[in-house]
């Protein structure tokens, strides 16, 4: 294959990575803008949400599109359960301090880790696409399946970014966000809405970890490079910004694609966490963040 | 500080480590190892505990430092033959300029953007290991043992494996690191970091340059680390890319706080403590992981001083 439909078929794998890890780094910005508070079993979330749909692949073995939608209603569901519960007994104890958060959440990374090892094994276990068909270009096929990832990752962006700026759950969010003494004295039940978005960061995750595992299989370790990626994500973005979590993710997740085909993924991360260097040197808070310090 | 304080600091430090040196003629050989493995992994928990404990900064990359350290002596050690000592100053002042180099850029952040950062590189650092795996060997690792020329004293040659050149190198390391931290934490420059750790802005409005302080700490905290690291590589003639993982930034972070952060005991005492729970539980369970999850959820929500915060507190209020 000549240069041309290579940079082609590295830019669409490029833009699918883009679009997961939009969604994935979304729930951690939304989780950090909120509660200020970083989770870091956010990958885990992420891999829960993989796993989870194995499972719901062999519970109905016949038809894998069933098997899919299943897995995109009881996976968040399930991950957003945990995240309530995590909320609950952990997070609102420490009464939501930064440290003691990233602390807990390390704990809860373990543990989760340590569960899927024992009861689902360490080995890779693949996941058929809902639905096969190969989009053909001229020079080479494509997997229609990762284009509906990216579909569908992209709607429901739109979807978040709509329950943000027109309901009314988002009012309070965006309310927490700013102030959250105000906001209680304005009757916002505050301490519900972190739970809520403790949960909902959590779904977001599981729901990526559903789209993606029939592309990359599921694994027990597999939540750690989507962490990273997020976690490049919100410090280049600006921790906090939305709109420079998802600007910041078609920056890393285009370059991890075109990086990852010509080169290695390996050195795609290393690349991406430089550039993270070179932005702090010029931006210490983020290309959309707070720069005021 | 007060002379009594400073001479009753003073003795409990050297008793401590008098009765480290001593115990190894008692320990049984099982514990005698342990006990080494434990001086080494306490060196790099002291490392950390001087960042975190008493400057308040937590990183969560810290087995970068340890690796570079580790990495820095193996390799020298591996292609040109330089020998233990040369391999361990080696490994102290690459873990010491990675921390030089890394606080340059990570110290612009502050709060939750440093840890994230540090977990990144720590991260990007693990993975460039695996990256050049031609020249770092790293997801096979390595061993060292047969390119250690022996120790010769007294006319016979000793070996790195042998258990008490082993036991009494560790010690030595850690001795090292136990006494600078506590003669840091004593000292003005001490003052000054806990001072950080309390307030960065009232810390900057009485005159001291508070980027400076945090960039020593990082930067003695890396030398220790990778001090430690070259001791491991050294002492237990294995390296490989997994102690550049997340798992080994966490450890010290758990050992510190399990045995009480900011203390200079505590890091000795959280990694013996935390070290023999794993290795009695790994008898019923391979499952460790839950043990160390579990440890550190329940450390935040019912004992975050540790052990020896909870001491200070209660009973020895002098202690540094």
């Amino acid at each position: 294959m000549s240069f041309g439909p290579h940079l082609f078929l590295a830019v669409l794998e490029g833009t699918v990575t883009a679009f997961v890890l939009a969604l994935t780094a979304l729930g951690l910005s939304l989780v950090f803008g909120v509660m200020r508070i970083v989770n870091v079993a956010h990958g885990e979330f992420f891999m829960l949400g993989a796993v989870l749909a194995w499972y719901c692949s062999t519970l109905i073995s016949g038809s894998p599109l069933l098997g899919f939608a299943l897995a995109l209603v009881v996976a968040p569901l399930l991950v957003g359960a945990l995240a309530l519960l995590t909320d609950w007994s952990v997070l609102k104890r420490v009464d939501y301090n930064p440290e003691s958060t990233i602390v807990a959440t390390i704990g809860l990374l373990y543990i989760v880790q340590q569960l899927v090892l024992t009861v689902f094994g360490p080995e890779a276990r693949p996941v058929a696409a809902p639905v096969y068909f190969r989009v053909s270009f001229p020079w080479f096929g494509y997997s229609g399946y990762k284009l509906i990832v990216a579909g569908l990752s992209a709607s429901l962006l739109l979807a978040t970014w709509y329950a943000l700026s027109r309901t009314r759950l988002g009012l309070y969010m965006r309310a927490t966000q700013q102030d959250y003494e105000i906001a209680q004295a304005f009757g916002v039940p505050v301490r519900n809405v972190y739970a809520t978005v403790f949960a909902l960061g959590a779904m977001l995750a599981a729901v990526a970890g559903v789209l993606i595992v029939p592309v990359q299989q599921a694994h027990y370790l597999m939540g750690l490079d989507p962490l990273l990626l997020s976690f490049i994500v919100v410090i280049i973005g600006g921790l906090g910004s939305l709109k420079g979590t998802v600007v910041a993710a078609f920056v890393i997740g285009l370059s991890d694609g075109i990086v990852s085909v010509f080169f290695s993924p390996t050195l795609a991360k290393i690349l991406a966490t430089l550039l993270v260097a070179a932005v702090l040197v010029v931006r210490p808070g983020g290309l959309f963040g707070d720069n005021r310090a | 500080m007060s002379a009594g304080r400073l001479r009753r600091i003073l003795v409990l430090h050297l008793a401590i480590v008098g009765a480290l040196f001593a115990v190894q003629f008692f320990l049984p050989d099982y514990h005698h190892t342990n006990v080494a493995r434990i001086l080494v992994l306490a060196t790099f928990a002291i490392g950390y505990n001087l960042l975190f404990g008493y400057t308040g900064l937590m990183s969560l990359g810290h087995a970068m430092f340890f690796a570079a350290g580790m990495y820095a002596c193996g390799l020298c050690i591996y292609y040109f033959n330089v020998g233990a000592p040369g391999g361990f100053a080696l490994g102290v002042v690459a873990g010491g300029t990675l921390a030089a180099v890394f606080g340059l850029v990570a110290l612009r952040t502050s709060g939750v953007s440093f840890l994230i950062v540090t977990m990144m590189f720590g991260q990007a650092c693990y993975l460039t290991l695996l990256y050049f795996n031609e020249i770092t060997l790293g997801d096979q690792g390595f061993t060292l043992s047969s390119n250690l020329d022996a120790l010769h004293r007294a006319g016979a040659g000793l070996a790195y494996s042998d258990p008490d050149v082993k036991y009494n190198a560790a010690w030595l390391v850690f001795t090292g690191a136990f006494l600078v931290s506590a003669l840091i934490a004593a000292s003005p420059i001490g003052r000054v970091l806990i001072a950080v750790r309390g307030n960065e802005e009232r810390t900057r409005l009485l005159g001291y340059n508070t980027f400076a302080y945090k960039w020593l700490a990082l930067c003695l905290s890396g030398a220790i680390a990778g001090a430690a690291g070259a001791a491991y590589a050294v002492l237990f003639s294995y390296v490989g890319a997994s102690f550049a993982s997340i798992l080994y930034s966490i450890y010290p972070l758990l050992w510190t706080l399990l045995g009480g952060a900011g203390t200079t005991l505590g890091p000795l005492l959280g990694t013996g403590i935390m070290f023999y729970l794993i290795d009695i539980t790994s008898g019923w369970t391979n499952a460790y992981l839950f043990v160390v999850g579990g440890s550190l959820l329940a450390l935040v929500l019912w004992f975050p001083q540790g052990v020896m915060g909870a001491v200070r507190a209660r009973w020895a209020r002098w202690l540094p």
